[in-house]
């Protein structure tokens, strides 16, 4: 049995961010699991630029980017594994991992930080009817395979979801030789970002169809062609609105789901919303010493605020293990008299964190949320019970983009006896 | 000059060439597709009946009984994973029990073990997910379910072990009679041989009509299923079935083997033998129907969605023996449910007449048992560890969602009948066959096969034939 401080399971962008963090929060032993054979997770496969604005004030590659962080990883001394996989984390942050080289790994953990990540939606979750046969693919798989492997998936493209994957496929594809036909999109707007939409469809002239599907899928060996319809307001698709097109491969990029099946198997509480850990203010999850950041808490655009948000989960972590040391960190910590939670009103998905406890807050803690619809000259408000207390403008907000605010823990001070913070759209 | 050539190498078809393998025979099988189990053994509900569907005295009452009897053994022998985990049919109105009452007496008649019918609590009690308005069930504590892909192949290696011969990729064209026995014209030669066995699925009534002239006719009836993750797998632990009724045969919820959900199928005939395509109309009714005798089935947890093709013959029934104008021609025709849990039977009565007729003597030599691909999940830590200690390979996961080491991928290309394609490994391994369907591990899989098959990335497949996976590398239309 190996002893750490602080094991981080997962080494892309949130992993790495939260072990440096934990480092430079005074953590001598922190231990990052990867399963892939190198680090910075899928942002090696992301060789477009527009990673690191917000972070390094520049535009970088996803490589580039990630090694940034593997450079301050190593600076800062934090051990890693690579190709070992995590098969099971106990309640009592024992983890069990499996490699080539060290066969079955035990090791204990003071706290754990959770960085799996996410994965693609398949088809199968989707249940588009049709035929199962070669070429179709999830566009972070075809991803791999072009910019990792230099291998195209497909010649004649048709892509399903406009979600960012998909739209930088589009572009990359169409770079690489293939002809992409047409990005159909379910809702009646793009879930990915804004520049992806101009940059990869606008500029190459790339159709993009908001509001329809694939209803059907042809070919029994090879993809031979998709069928697309539109759908009405329930997603459903309306007869007679079908179109045929001919390709020999269906991309999908409809969605992301967290990897949370570590985190459920040793009881961490999920938000059926996003599908990842319920967390307090300072990234914990149900489980006490266990944090998560980064996409395995909920899915982002902008690597950029993975990072800031593993930074917190790093440092939280570190904090946890220095107040478990001297002994300040009361057994009841997390009890639910001192959880204010965080509701979502009108307009609001979810929030990150899902509850605050004032007396562990630092002095400003960055709300995460999602809104359910595309929004132009709206406002955001917070109310604290039934008092308002923000009150901000925002020319534009959409689901494929997430939002942030700010909270002030002098703000909270006053207002002892606070019930709950609803944060709510409307529209102006 | 072969003894014996087997169409097909469905479970059917394995079935048969592993009870023959038995005899000393020149046996061999021949596959259109490139593995094993590419028809309806791979699409299916994965169930062993108990045996109380088919009308008394039918071929299928018979085999499905006897099917059932002979599964522990076989699983044990064949080392294929199955489980008695029962059966209930679910009958939510008062005014159906009669029609529940009449399945309950024709499994007795049937000779099915165990049956008994339980009222609406005693069904609860047993299986908390049931409707609340379950009235009252016939439980089979003799039903169970299997893993269609490993018997199939199992029945496929312990026949190759005993010298059974496989030639895949090797299409009938047309059969006929010589002086000695039948010529098969295939894609791929022709092959002389004393007898046929036409396990053939869909296609059994086409090569039933290429040498006799009673002539057959199969409709491949279509059923859609969908698949749900491990997290919905214990929603119930009993196959649960619909009572059939106005509203038809009703929608199947069961668990599998390997601990997902499953749910299915619809029934819709079609007279395209390939088509093995899922409907929006069929998918519906699935996640409708199931609904209908569970509650709060986690429908967010589909993964996948598959149809399969039952070779429903006109008269149905199985049809096992020789045609009256063909001699030396055994049909084993017809086979669709129970075909699964019957397999294991059909393969004893097909061997039974061919050893009788053709006067078959007992090899010394014959291998009864097989090992599966090991599962290191299997084994405690101490063990693991030395497996991996001695092959590095187990300690490295490929399959994510299913934990699938590279060592378990490595055992399925290089043991007899080893895969060749993404398909194959899916199903002898399960590599692929989780919550992301195979987004993270189809590339090194391929990888994998191309570096152990000395191919090239772009000769991979994922199921023979044109289902090449890449098309070519980056900018080569540039």
């Amino acid at each position: 049995m190996e002893n750490y401080e602080i094991v981080v399971i997962g080494g892309g962008p949130a992993g790495l961010a939260a072990a440096i963090s934990a480092k430079k929060s005074g953590m001598r032993k922190v231990l990052i699991l990867e399963r892939d054979r190198e680090l910075g997770g899928i942002l090696n496969q992301c060789i477009h630029n527009g990673f690191g604005l917000h972070t390094f004030k520049e535009e970088l590659t996803g490589p580039e980017y990630a090694e940034r962080f593997i450079r301050m990883a190593q600076e800062a001394e934090v051990e890693y594994r690579l190709n070992t996989m995590v098969m099971d984390i106990s309640g009592d942050k024992k983890i069990t991992a499996l490699n080539k080289e060290e066969g079955l790994l035990e090791i204990q953990a003071e706290a754990v930080i959770l960085a799996m990540g996410c994965r693609e939606r398949s088809r199968g979750a989707l249940n588009i009817p049709g035929y199962r046969p070669a070429g179709i693919f999830s566009a972070g798989t075809a991803q791999r395979l072009v910019n990792m492997e230099g291998y195209l998936p497909g010649r004649e493209v048709v892509i399903l979801g406009s979600g960012d994957i998909g739209l930088i496929m589009a572009r990359r594809m169409t770079l690489e030789g293939a002809n992409v036909k047409v990005v159909a999109e379910l809702m009646p707007y793009s879930g990915g970002l804004k520049r992806n939409i101009v940059q990869c469809l606008d500029d190459f002239g790339i159709p993009l169809k908001l509001s329809h599907t694939v209803v059907d899928i042809k070919g029994k060996e090879r993809v031979e062609g998709v069928t697309l319809a539109q759908v009405d307001e329930k997603g459903k698709p309306i007869p007679g609105t079908e179109e045929e097109y001919r390709c020999d491969t269906l991309l999908l990029s409809v969605g992301l789901i967290p990897e949370n099946e570590l985190s459920r198997e040793m009881g961490v509480k999920l938000n059926p919303v996003t599908s990842g850990p319920q967390v307090s203010e300072s990234l914990e999850t149900s489980v006490d010493g266990v944090f998560a950041c980064g996409n395995v808490l909920h899915v982002h655009d902008l690597v950029d605020f993975v990072s800031e948000e593993a930074e917190a989960a790093g440092r939280h972590a570190a904090e946890y293990i220095k107040a478990k040391r001297e002994d300040r960190r009361e057994p009841e910590a997390g009890s639910a008299q001192e959880q204010i939670p965080l509701e979502t009103g009108e307009g609001v998905r979810y929030t990150v964190p899902s509850f605050v406890r004032p007396e562990y807050m630092e002095d400003s803690l960055k709300v995460r949320f999602r809104v359910g619809k595309v929004y132009r000259n709206c406002y955001v408000n917070v109310r604290f019970d039934e008092e308002q207390v923000i009150h901000k403008k925002r020319l534009y907000a959409a689901p494929g983009e997430m939002e942030e605010l700010t909270l002030k823990k002098e703000q909270l001070a006053e207002f002892p006896q606070l019930k709950k913070i609803t944060i709510s759209m409307e529209e102006a | 000059m072969y003894d014996v050539v087997i169409i097909g190498a469905g479970v059917t078809s394995t079935a048969c060439a592993r009870e023959l393998s038995r005899y000393q025979a020149k046996i061999c099988v021949l596959e259109k597709e490139e593995d094993l189990c590419c028809g309806t053994s791979k699409a299916n509900s994965a169930i062993v009946h108990a045996g109380y569907d088919a009308r008394e005295g039918s071929l299928k009452a018979k085999l499905n009984v006897r099917g059932n009897e002979m599964m522990e053994k076989l699983a044990q022998e064949l080392d294929f994973p199955f489980k008695r985990n029962g059966s209930l049919v679910i009958c939510l109105h008062e005014e159906d029990f009669p029609r529940l009452k009449e399945l309950y007496d024709r499994g007795i008649k049937n000779g099915v073990r165990d049956l008994r019918i339980l009222d609406g609590e005693q069904v609860k009690e047993i299986e908390p997910n049931i409707s609340d308005q379950v009235y009252a069930a016939l439980y089979a504590p003799t039903a169970g379910i299997v893993c269609p892909f490993g018997m199939n192949i199992a029945f496929g290696e312990n026949a190759a072990a005993n010298g059974v011969e496989f030639y895949f990729d090797t299409e009938v064209n047309g059969i006929i009679r010589t002086e000695e026995g039948w010529e098969i014209s295939t894609s791929r030669g022709t092959f002389q041989t004393r007898w046929i066995i036409n396990g053939a699925g869909v296609y059994a009534d086409r090569i039933h009509n290429m040498v006799s002239g009673k002539n057959l006719h199969i409709t491949a009836r279509r059923g859609e299923y969908c698949l749900l993750d491990h997290s919905a797998g214990d929603h119930v632990s009993h196959t649960v079935f619909a009572l059939p009724g106005k509203y038809g045969k009703g929608i199947l919820v069961a668990p599998t083997v390997h601990g997902n959900l499953l749910l299915g199928p619809t029934a819709i005939d079609t007279e395209n033998k390939e088509g093995t395509c899922t409907t929006r109309e069929g998918l519906d009714q699935v996640l409708e129907k199931a609904g209908m005798n569970v509650k709060n089935l986690p429908m967010r947890q589909v993964i996948t969605s598959f149809a399969g093709l039952r070779a429903h013959e006109d008269g149905d029934d199985f049809i096992i023996g020789e045609p009256e104008d063909a001699p030396g021609f055994l049909d084993c025709a017809g086979i669709e449910s129970p075909g699964l849990t019957a397999a294991p039977a059909i393969g004893e009565m097909a061997a039974g007449i061919l050893k009788e007729k053709m006067g078959l003597k007992e090899k010394a030599d014959f291998i009864s048992e097989r090992k599966g691909i090991l599962d290191p999940k299997t084994l405690d830590k101490d063990a693991y560890r030395k497996l991996i200690k001695e092959q590095p390979a187990y300690g490295n996961i490929i399959c994510r969602c299913e934990k699938i080491t590279e060592g378990e991928i490595l055992d399925a290309i290089h043991r007899p009948l080893g895969a060749k394609s993404l398909d194959g490994i899916k199903r002898r391994t399960r590599a692929g066959m989780g919550r992301c369907q195979s987004g993270f591990c189809a590339p090194r899989t391929m990888e994998i096969l191309a570096r152990e098959l000395q191919v090239d990335m772009a000769d991979i497949t994922k199921s023979g034939g044109h289902s090449g996976i890449i098309e070519g590398v980056n900018k080569d239309s540039l």
